[in-house]
């Protein structure tokens, strides 16, 4: 099964990272969680109510939709909290991105562990930049906010494609596809991983691969 | 085209899309009051979350938008709009959106009607929340208030964008394929908001017949009104509006799923017509139970059908209650649709006035005019709630035209501007009254201070430089003070 790919670029200043990055993810997560599904007997289920709310931006003139869940959002300021500190860590040149990636498990028999089977990757490519005033600060606010509208409609056109999703499980499946782990909803199994690029254009990542193999190939 | 869709499955199809036009005029219009929105999500299922959604429905939302479509449903050639607008304090008006809800005549026959196309009507709402937000009105909304409102309009029919000016841009929010064809959410709004940067900011009195009219006849004069998007709590409209329960019918939903080893066999768990369960496809078929029956809302139904009938809850009556109770936002305070009646008791409206007349809708419109020379006037917001008056009346035009209606102050026809003394901020009383901008001018250029000057520098620091040892000298006997003090220091 090939995995859909998405890529999204955007170019921010530093303390807008954060929220740049939250409006993306959230609004995904928006399209990919269900209610909290409630199995009955006879291989019927019922669904749960998702709850959304507004969330207005400080540093981007901007506003999104994100699920009301406590739980995703901590989930989710936490990935982004690290990968900001990673970009702030990395280097002058402040370019990254940050990966959510949906996949599905699927069991494996003993010794082999269960496979993650990617079925949708959404990569957020970042660049940092750093602006001399206050008048290019005010100005990249609204640049900002009208490219994460661009990005919101872009995003929204995807889903929108009705492409391949996962079939509803069973119950004894459905960990397979959902993270049940939350109590109010239940988006789609979801990880997320960022890179954050060194001021060569190569990821970190890839450096560490190269060295390895340099090592073992002597 | 119908004789491949069963006849529950056409019930249902229709209650799907009836439920969906609604709950899409309440996100448009909830997303337009201007204030933040927040509803809590409930793992467990309740009867009146259509589409698994938290969307409250505002009554009046619901009874404009029913009113409207007048019992038919969204078809080829027939769409239902929600039209957005805006109108200053001074009367004048301009389009910002359509929202077109539209179907197409291409049918997806294979689809399945309880479970994909609702879980896809699902997420094509979720499309329209984050959508929402996204284009210029939503910020515009945020801001309304005293200088100008959002309005909101229903319609059933032909799209009408003509009002929407040049180079109007479109967003497609999804679309979803269905049986009797495809599903088309989409939005036209306006880009050209010139008509706002000039006039919102110009402090100079409107010229009288040289006004920009942006509220020109519509060429398709519809019957529907204007509603503003904002609401007092508490204030009485003079009208009751059915409140969503009466007319709701349930949302009970219940899906169905096998294991996929029983791929092969077919027509699994297949409910007869009152459970609208579809054929085997991906194994999943999906029954639906409870008030599903047109004719009785809410009836739940008997357990006399077959089995695996899973007895699902449904609160008909508490649905609108458990909605609001769920609102994190409290409804007092909170900006929601006015329940401006849809005919002719404006009364309410126009009697809040600062004149205190009542009556015609001209009457509010002239007295919007009367503005003190040099600054906004700063009216409270149940003035500017528009009048509800027929479309075809155009009467934004006829006010701004007519003059002889009676609508000022004094009574007097000729005075539709009150002339008084102007006495802005930074003004002297002995003088000519200095402007703004004069003000500005000249305080940004002040005279230099006297100390920075160099001439005086320069004497400063010869007198220094002179008394500077009879000032070493004074120090010198005192160094037994200073040596202390440092000492504390330490």
């Amino acid at each position: 099964m090939n995995c859909r790919a998405e890529v999204l670029e955007v170019s921010v200043e530093g303390r807008q990272v954060e929220e740049a990055m939250l409006a993306v993810l959230h609004t995904v997560l928006l399209h990919r969680s269900t209610g909290k599904f409630h199995y009955k007997k006879e291989g019927t289920y019922s669904i749960g109510t998702v709850g959304t709310q507004d969330v207005d931006c400080d540093f981007i003139d901007f506003a999104y939709v994100r699920v009301s869940s406590e739980e995703l959002d901590r989930a989710l300021r936490k990935a982004v909290g690290e990968f900001k500190d990673a970009l702030r860590s990395s280097g002058s040149d402040g370019m990254g991105q940050i990966s959510l990636e949906f996949y599905q498990k699927k069991k494996s028999r003993w010794p082999f562990s269960d496979e993650c089977i990617p079925w949708e990757l959404w990569t957020i490519k970042v660049n940092v930049v750093n602006l001399a005033n206050e008048q290019e600060r005010q100005i990249c606010r609204e640049k900002v906010g009208e490219k994460l509208c661009e990005k919101i409609i872009n995003i929204v056109e995807v889903m929108n494609r009705h492409e391949y999703l996962p079939k509803m499980p069973t119950q004894s499946e459905v960990d397979n596809v959902f993270d049940t782990s939350l109590k109010d909803v239940q988006p789609y199994l979801y990880k997320i991983s960022y890179q954050i690029t060194d001021s060569l254009g190569t990821s970190v990542t890839t450096t560490m691969r190269r060295l390895i193999k340099d090592t073992l190939a002597l | 085209m119908d004789t491949d869709l069963s006849s529950q499955d056409r019930k249902d199809l229709d209650k799907f899309i009836k439920f969906f036009a609604l709950k899409t005029v309440q996100v448009i219009v909830q997303a337009r009051l201007g204030e933040k929105i927040c509803t809590r999500s409930s793992s467990s299922p309740t009867g009146s979350d259509w589409f698994n959604l938290a969307i409250k429905d505002i009554p009046e939302v619901t009874h404009e938008a029913k009113k409207a479509l007048a019992g038919q449903l969204p078809a080829v050639g027939r769409s239902m709009c929600v039209e957005i607008s805006l109108k200053t304090s001074e009367g004048d008006s301009m389009e910002l959106e359509i929202w077109c809800l539209e179907m197409n005549e291409k049918c997806d026959k294979e689809i399945k009607v309880s479970y994909t196309v609702y879980n896809r009507l699902s997420l094509l709402l979720k499309s329209l929340l984050a959508i929402t937000r996204v284009t210029p009105a939503y910020r515009l909304s945020r801001k309304q208030g005293h200088e100008y409102v959002i309005l909101y309009r229903i319609y059933f029919g032909e799209v009408q964008l003509s009002g929407l000016g040049e180079g109007f841009q479109t967003v497609r929010v999804g679309t979803v394929g269905t049986p009797v064809g495809t599903i088309t959410l989409s939005c036209a709004y306006r880009i050209n908001l010139a008509f706002m940067s000039t006039r919102q900011f110009e402090r100079t009195p409107p010229i009288m017949g040289i006004i920009i009219d942006h509220f020109v006849d519509r060429p398709y004069p519809s019957s529907s009104p204007m509603h503003p998007c904002n609401y007092r709590a508490g204030e009485d409209n003079g009208a009751v509006y059915p409140s969503v329960e009466d007319s709701q019918e349930v949302c009970t939903t219940s899906f169905s799923t096998s294991p996929p080893s029983q791929l092969s066999s077919s027509r699994l768990s297949y409910q007869p017509a009152a459970l609208g369960v579809g054929s085997a496809d991906m194994g999943y078929p999906v029954l639906f139970a409870g008030g599903l029956n047109a004719a009785h809302p809410h009836q739940l139904l008997g357990p006399g059908k077959e089995g695996g009938v899973p007895p699902v809850p449904s609160q008909p009556a508490h649905g609108t209650q458990a909605d609001q109770e769920r609102m994190c936002t409290p409804l007092d305070g909170v900006h929601y649709s006015a329940a401006t009646p849809s005919s002719s008791e404006d009364t309410e409206t126009v009697s809040n006035s600062s004149e205190g007349k009542s009556g015609s809708p001209h009457d509010l419109l002239e007295t919007i005019f009367i503005r003190k020379v040099g600054a906004f006037v700063n009216k409270p917001i149940n003035q500017v709630n528009p009048p509800d008056s027929p479309e075809t009346e155009s009467p934004l035009q006829g006010s701004l035209h007519s003059e002889g209606s009676s609508g000022s102050s004094t009574g007097n026809t000729h005075d539709d501007f009150v002339m008084i003394d102007f006495k802005p901020a930074f003004s002297k009383d002995d003088i000519l009254p200095m402007d703004l901008g004069t003000f500005y001018r000249e305080f940004q250029n002040p005279p230099q201070l006297s100390s920075l000057s160099i001439d005086i520098g320069a004497q400063s620091m010869a007198e220094d430089l002179d008394s500077l040892p009879e000032k070493l000298a004074v120090h010198e006997k005192n160094v037994k003070e200073f040596d202390a003090f440092v000492e504390t220091l330490q």
